[in-house]
C-alpha cells in the first residue's frame, strides 16, 4: 500500500499537494472543474481584517515561461471570508490553510484570532508580498522584524503557523532561522520574485504597479535552490513552491527537502494543474516503486 | 457548466489584415455557450502560460461548431493564426456572463468597434426585436459585414471615410438618426465611454462588454477587475471581475 500522506506540525495531509495562495481564490472557481478532495490542502488567497481593494489595472503581464502580478492582495475581508467562503471550502474533503495578510502586526493578529474558533487547519502568514506598500514584505526582509511578528502571531494563533518567506533577500536561510526562532511551525517558500516588464512600443510599464511578483517555471530553479538551502538550515517542515507545473516539478522540491508542495501559476495555464500534479507524484512513486513519499523528502544526493 | 475541451480546427482564414476567422469543433462548450461569452484559448508553446480570452463570434448548436474571430496582435494569437484544419487547440469555456437577452427591448442597437465587432454576429441572431447593428472600422475592409446583415440592418463607420459614415460609431448613429431603446456594445474603451454618455443622455439602457488582461479567466485571480459604482457583492470592494461577473455590464454599474 503506497503512502502519499505527509504530516506537518501534527496535521495530516492525504498527499503533499496544495494550492499556492492567491492563485486559487477561496476555491469556488476551481471547484467547478474537479473535486478538490484530491488535494492535500487548499491554501486560500490572503485575507485581511478589512476588505482591501487591490492595485490599479493592468495587474498582470506574461513573461517568457513566467508572469508578473501585482494584484495588491485584494480581498473581501475576514467577515465575508468566514461567513461565505469558509463554509464552501468545508464541503471538500481536504485540509484548509488560510493565508493571512495585514498592514500592521495588530492586523495580522486580529485575523489570526478571528480564525481561532473556525474550521481551519493551519494559518499561513504572508510576510512576503512584494506588491503592497505597507505590511507584506516589510516584515519579511528583516530577520528581527520577522522573528518579532512570528512570535506575536504565535501568541494569538490556535492553529499551527506557516511563515511564508520571500526570495527577495540576500540570504533566505537567515530569514528561515528568524522564523524558526520566533516559533514558526512550518515554512513555505518561495513567494514571488520582484520583477519588471516594460512595453517598449508604448514606453510604459506593463503593469500599473510598475513592479510585480514573478512566478511560473522561469523561477523554479531559484525556488528549488532556496528550498534546499532552507532544508539544511532549519529543522522545520517546508512547503515548497515556485513554478511547479506537474508531478516531476513537484518531485524536485520534495527531493530538495520540501515535505509538501504548492501549485500556483500552473492553475492559470491549466485549471486541472494541482490535481494532475498529485497524480504525477503518484506516477513517479509507482515508476520507481517507492512505498512512502516520506522516504523521498530531502533524498537528493 | 464550464469545460476544458480539446477542440479540432475545421477551418481558418485571414478575413482582414491580421484578423483571423477560426471555426472549431467543441461540442460541450458550444452546447452551453451564449452570445457575449468568451473562451480561454491556450498556447501550445509552453513558454506562454496564460490563456488568451477570445470572444465568441458564432455558434452552430446543431453541429457543435464554434467560430472565433480574433486579431493576431501578439505572440500567442500569432501562434493560433498558424494552425489549420485538423490541428487542435485547448479551450476552456464558455466563460463570462454574456449579453442579457430577455429584457424585451423593441429596437436594440448593437454596436461593435474594431475587434469588438465579432460578438455582435451571434448576438444579432439571438436578440429579439427590430435590430440595428453599427460597426466601426478603420477602412472599407468591412469584415463580417455579410454575417451582420443577415439578422439586422447594418450601418458602418470608417475612420478614413472610405465606407459608410466618416468618423466613429457615434457619428454613424447620429448621421443616420438611429433610434433605439437599448445599446449592446463591444469595442475600445473610448467608444464604450462615449456610448455610456450617449445612453445616459438619451435615457436608455446600455450594456458594455469590457476587456482587460486576464490570468485565470475564471474569477479566481482578481487580475481583470473594473471599477464599480457600488460595493460589489462578491469582492466586497468597489470592483468587479470582468472574466466572471462580466464581461458584460450595465453601463451604470461601472466606472470607465
Amino acid at each position: 500500500m503506497m503512502n502519499m500522506s505527509v504530516n506537518l506540525a501534527g496535521v495530516e495531509f492525504k498527499n503533499p499537494v496544495m494550492t499556492a495562495s492567491g492563485t486559487f481564490g477561496s476555491s469556488a472557481e476551481y471547484g467547478e472543474f474537479y473535486d478538490l478532495g484530491c488535494l492535500g490542502a487548499v491554501v486560500t488567497k490572503g485575507v485581511a481584517n478589512v476588505p482591501w481593494p487591490g492595485n490599479p489595472v493592468p495587474r498582470i503581464a506574461e513573461t517568457k515561461s513566467g508572469m508578473l502580478n501585482a494584484i495588491g492582495l485584494q480581498n473581501p475581508g475576514i467577515d465575508v471570508f468566514i461567513k461565505r467562503d469558509l463554509p464552501l471550502l468545508k464541503k471538500y474533503d481536504t485540509k484548509i490553510i488560510v493565508n493571512v495578510c495585514g498592514k500592521t502586526v495588530e492586523d495580522y493578529c486580529e485575523v489570526v484570532e478571528r480564525l481561532s474558533d473556525q474550521p481551519v487547519d493551519m494559518l499561513e502568514i504572508n510576510v512576503s508580498c512584494p506588491n503592497v506598500k505597507e505590511g507584506g514584505i516589510a516584515f519579511g526582509q528583516k530577520p528581527d522584524a520577522l522573528e518579532a511578528i512570528t512570535k506575536e502571531v504565535k501568541r494569538h494563533a490556535k492553529q499551527p503557523v506557516i511563515m511564508k518567506l520571500s526570495p527577495n533577500v540576500t540570504d533566505i536561510t537567515e530569514m528561515a532561522r528568524a522564523a524558526e526562532a520566533g516559533g514558526a511551525d512550518v515554512l513555505s517558500l518561495i513567494n514571488t520574485i520582484t520583477g519588471m516588464k516594460i512595453d517598449i512600443h508604448r514606453r510604459t510599464f506593463a503593469i500599473a504597479n510598475k513592479t510585480g511578483g514573478m512566478s511560473g517555471p522561469a523561477v523554479k530553479p531559484v525556488a528549488v535552490r532556496m528550498v534546499y538551502q532552507v532544508a539544511h538550515a532549519v529543522s522545520l517542515p517546508i512547503i515548497g513552491m515556485g513554478g511547479i507545473m506537474n508531478g516531476d516539478d513537484a518531485m524536485e522540491f520534495i527531493l530538495a527537502g520540501a515535505s509538501a508542495v504548492s501549485v500556483g501559476t500552473a492553475n492559470f495555464a491549466n485549471p486541472f494543474a494541482a490535481k494532475e500534479t498529485a497524480e504525477g507524484i503518484r506516477a513517479y512513486m509507482e515508476k520507481y516503486q517507492v512505498e512512502d513519499i516520506r522516504d523521498l523528502i530531502g533524498a537528493v544526493e | 457548466m464550464k469545460y476544458r475541451e480539446t477542440a479540432v480546427i475545421l477551418e481558418q482564414r485571414e478575413i482582414s489584415e491580421n484578423i483571423y476567422s477560426l471555426w472549431l469543433h467543441a461540442d460541450d462548450i458550444v452546447r452551453e455557450a451564449r452570445p457575449g461569452q468568451f473562451v480561454s484559448v491556450y498556447c501550445q508553446d509552453e513558454s506562454r502560460l496564460l490563456p488568451r480570452p477570445i470572444s465568441i463570434c458564432e455558434l452552430d448548436k446543431e453541429s457543435g461548431r464554434l467560430r472565433l474571430v480574433y486579431r493576431a496582435a501578439g505572440a500567442g494569437t500569432q501562434e493560433f493564426s498558424g494552425y489549420g484544419p485538423g490541428d487542435t487547440l485547448e479551450l476552456v469555456g464558455p466563460l463570462g456572463n454574456g449579453f442579457p437577452l430577455d429584457k424585451g427591448y423593441e429596437k436594440p442597437l448593437l454596436v461593435g468597434g474594431g475587434i469588438g465587432v465579432p460578438p455582435m454576429v451571434e448576438l444579432a441572431k439571438w436578440l429579439p426585436g427590430e435590430k440595428t447593428v453599427v460597426s466601426g472600422y478603420r477602412n472599407s475592409d468591412l469584415f463580417l459585414k455579410e454575417e451582420l446583415s443577415r439578422n439586422a440592418v447594418l450601418y458602418v463607420s470608417t475612420e478614413d471615410g472610405s465606407a459608410g459614415t466618416k468618423g466613429n460609431v457615434l457619428d454613424a448613429i447620429r448621421e443616420n438618426h438611429l433610434e433605439t431603446d437599448a445599446i449592446f456594445a463591444c469595442g475600445p474603451s473610448p467608444m464604450l465611454r462615449a456610448l455610456k454618455a450617449y445612453a445616459a443622455e438619451q435615457g436608455i439602457d446600455c450594456y458594455l462588454s469590457l476587456e482587460e488582461r486576464m490570468a485565470c479567466g475564471i474569477g479566481a485571480c482578481l487580475a481583470c477587475v473594473c471599477t464599480s459604482k457600488d460595493i460589489d457583492a462578491h469582492t466586497n470592494v468597489k470592483n468587479k471581475r470582468i472574466c466572471k461577473d462580466g464581461p458584460v455590464f450595465a453601463a451604470e454599474e461601472i466606472e470607465l
